[in-house]
């Protein structure tokens, strides 16, 4: 349970690295004023890009548990999305819960599902898994077309959904529900970062590195895998509500195979694992594309093609996570590292460490 | 209304369909066998047979100065060269650069090959649905007692069953589908006993898009009305076939289209229209977990 972080992912490089994330931060928090005092009339239509960005992160923060920290293909994650999405309309709309109430049963039922879904095909290879959650996302929006136990409004969808508030205060306008939304994406940023270097995110590491190793170390490869499925779909979840109630109205349309395709692209271009690089990739992926509205449609024709090409040219992503390192007391190179001649421990039989040169 | 002429209906119309999902399977499945890739683009090279096609057949007036017969028949022959010529282009564009990196780099890349020609092809064709024309076939309909089948249903499992024969004499009869085998079990193997593997992919990747683009055609032929995005639901479903049948074998992919065909006109049929595919995804879930390599695995050891 201990083992602090260690010296894994992100970071940054030492004191530096912090301060200039520090700067950044904050520089972004200034953000929505910078814009404003730009252009008082594009600012928002910005802001909503931005928000929209930061909701595909959410999302795509929680996708990278599964799909490149538990290294499971998972191709479905809009479905847990949807589900978030639509317990948060349902409470809002027809009990009348205030939507902050709604966002814990909003991920609790998103990782329900999950969990009863994923328990009998979780050991599945690869290729079967991905056409199995491929399954789930379709399942679940022919399930919300066609007005499931009549609460989910058909292809119509529910709209009426409220916005959410805090302490009197109701978030309305884009700015407010930047700070929001963006503020959500730090605590995802710093949990799921907690979460890789705690025992559990080990555990996943080492049962995508080599599972039929992990297992005979006694890992309990399938709950670990269970777990990282069930954490990534209710992070999802959360992610419907907040979507719900930016949107006011949610439809089948939202939840398709295609925008999980989209989420699954976003992990995978800009490093699957890598937090810098899924942040990378949901600007890449959901914001640039805003700059090039003048081309109209043919912009979705260069954004396959220069998927193709970022592939071709980096295979591994924009931002790969490291090899993670850890320092354990008492390895060769601290014991012996640094030592002058004279007891030098005997050379190692094929080591390739720091033996002693003859 | 449930009555035995209704069962056959649904019967005739579920080969049919699962004739469609079968050629297109099998184009995934050799793929896979061979590079372990799911071609995500494999959909769109279909709708790519369905429009050139349509440009044949309806734009350019073949279906009414040659006649059905000749026009059909000349139309198979140039979509099934333009496809597999289309798919020769996709694997050397966007696969081969990616065979030695990550399997995900180059479903990736897949995907957005994907995107890139359902566009390319709405932007050449529009948006809006493209109808084949009545007139195209001959409206015959044959009558088994009480039971009615068109010439139209006949003709499209006629024209899949015979590729999907050849296509099994082929493979299990010549030395070129003797390398498509060895290369799909192991192909360092292969390459030892000097088989260019190279070669073998490339050519995989003219026959796969070729019967995909054949069934493209047929699809037009057989609902009359095409559009730019027809090959997503496809490729799924024949995606889910394939897997149906074990990926990588191509009996089972056979076998698995045939199945979901039925399985959807039935479903259709008997329970309800508007959750006949979420129907389809249950049963395939179920398959998987009994089953977790399919109903014909391929027969490979897991490497460790």
């Amino acid at each position: 349970m201990t083992a602090g972080p260690g010296n894994g992912n992100g970071g940054g490089g030492g004191i530096w690295g912090t301060c200039l994330t520090g700067v950044g931060v904050l520089a972004f928090a200034f953000l929505p004023s910078i814009l404003f005092s730009l252009s008082r009339n594009s600012a928002p239509y910005w802001l909503d890009v931005l928000n929209t960005v930061g909701l595909y992160t959410i999302l795509a923060l929680s996708l990278n548990v599964i799909l490149g920290h538990a290294g499971m293909f998972h191709m479905g994650h809009a479905a847990f999305f949807a589900i978030g999405a639509y317990a948060t309309a349902i409470l809002n709309t027809s009990f009348g819960w205030s939507i902050m109430a709604t966002m814990p049963v909003a991920a609790l039922a998103a990782g329900l599902v999950a969990a009863v879904v994923a328990w009998p095909i979780i050991h599945l290879r690869g290729d079967y898994l991905l056409i199995v959650t491929i399954g789930i996302v379709e399942i679940v929006r022919i399930a919300i077309t066609n007005d499931i136990f009549g609460l989910t409004g058909g292809s119509n969808g529910m709209y009426g959904i409220s916005r959410p508030s805090f302490f009197g205060f109701t978030l309305i306008k884009p700015e407010h529900f930047f700070y929001f939304i963006w503020l959500t994406v730090g605590l995802t940023v710093l949990l799921f970062h907690w979460l890789e270097n705690s025992r559990f995110g080990r555990a996943l590491k080492f049962i995508k590195e080599d599972t039929v190793a992990a297992e005979s170390m006694g890992v309990n490869t399938t709950r670990y895998k269970l777990m990282a499925f069930v954490i990534g779909a209710a992070w999802a979840g959360l992610a419907g509500t907040i979507f719900a109630s930016r949107m006011k109205t949610i439809s089948p349309e939202s939840f398709t195979f295609s925008e999980s395709v989209l989420l699954f692209t976003i992990v995978i271009l800009g490093g699957k694992g890598s937090q810098r690089g899924v942040l990378l990739g949901s600007f890449l992926v959901m914001g640039l594309p805003e700059f090039f509205r003048g081309f109209q449609d043919k912009r979705i024709l260069v954004f396959g093609a220069a998927l193709v090409v970022m592939m071709i040219f980096r295979p591994q992503g924009l931002l790969p996570s490291k090899p993670s390192r850890y320092r354990l007391p008492g390895t060769l190179s601290e014991r012996y590292g640094g030592q002058e001649a004279g007891d030098k421990p005997p050379p190692l039989p094929g080591g390739d460490g720091p033996g002693p040169v003859a | 209304m449930y009555d035995f002429d209704f069962f056959l209906q649904q019967l005739s119309n579920g080969l049919t369909r699962g004739s469609i999902y079968a050629l297109i399977a099998l184009g995934y499945t050799m793929v896979y066998g061979v590079m372990k890739l799911i071609n995500f683009a494999h959909g769109e090279l279909v709708t790519l047979g369905a429009y050139f096609g349509y440009t044949l057949l309806v734009t350019l007036g073949l279906g009414r100065s040659l006649g059905p017969p000749l026009a059909i028949g000349f139309s198979m022959v140039m979509v099934v060269g333009l496809v597999a010529l289309a798919g020769h282009l996709l694997e050397r564009v966007a696969y081969r650069p990616l065979r030695h990196s990550d399997r995900l780099a180059a479903v990736v890349s897949a995907l957005g090959a994907s995107i890139f020609l359902q566009n390319a092809i709405m932007l050449k064709w529009g948006a809006q649905y493209r109808a084949y024309g009545a007139e195209l076939l001959p409206n015959v309909v044959f009558h088994i007692g009480s039971f009615s089948l068109p010439l139209v249903r006949v003709l499209v499992f006629a024209a899949a069953a015979a590729v999907m024969a050849a296509l099994h004499v082929f493979i299990h009869r010549t030395s070129l589908g003797l390398a498509i085998r060895a290369a799909a079990i192991d192909q360092g193997a292969a390459k030892l006993m000097g088989i260019d593997v190279r070669r073998v992919i490339a050519l995989v990747f003219v026959i796969g898009p070729a019967l995909g683009g054949l069934a493209g055609l047929l699809v037009g032929l057989y609902y009359g009305q095409i559009n730019f995005n027809m090959g997503q639901i496809y490729g799924l479903k024949a995606f889910t076939a394939a897997i149906i049948g074990g990926i990588g074998n191509i009996t089972g992919a056979m076998v698995g289209g045939l199945l979901l065909g039925l399985l959807e006109t039935l479903s259709e049929g008997y329970i309800s229209v508007a959750w006949k595919d979420a129907f389809t995804f249950v049963v395939l879930i179920m398959i998987l977990v009994f089953r977790p390599t399919g109903l014909l695995p391929e027969r490979v050891a897991e490497k460790l």
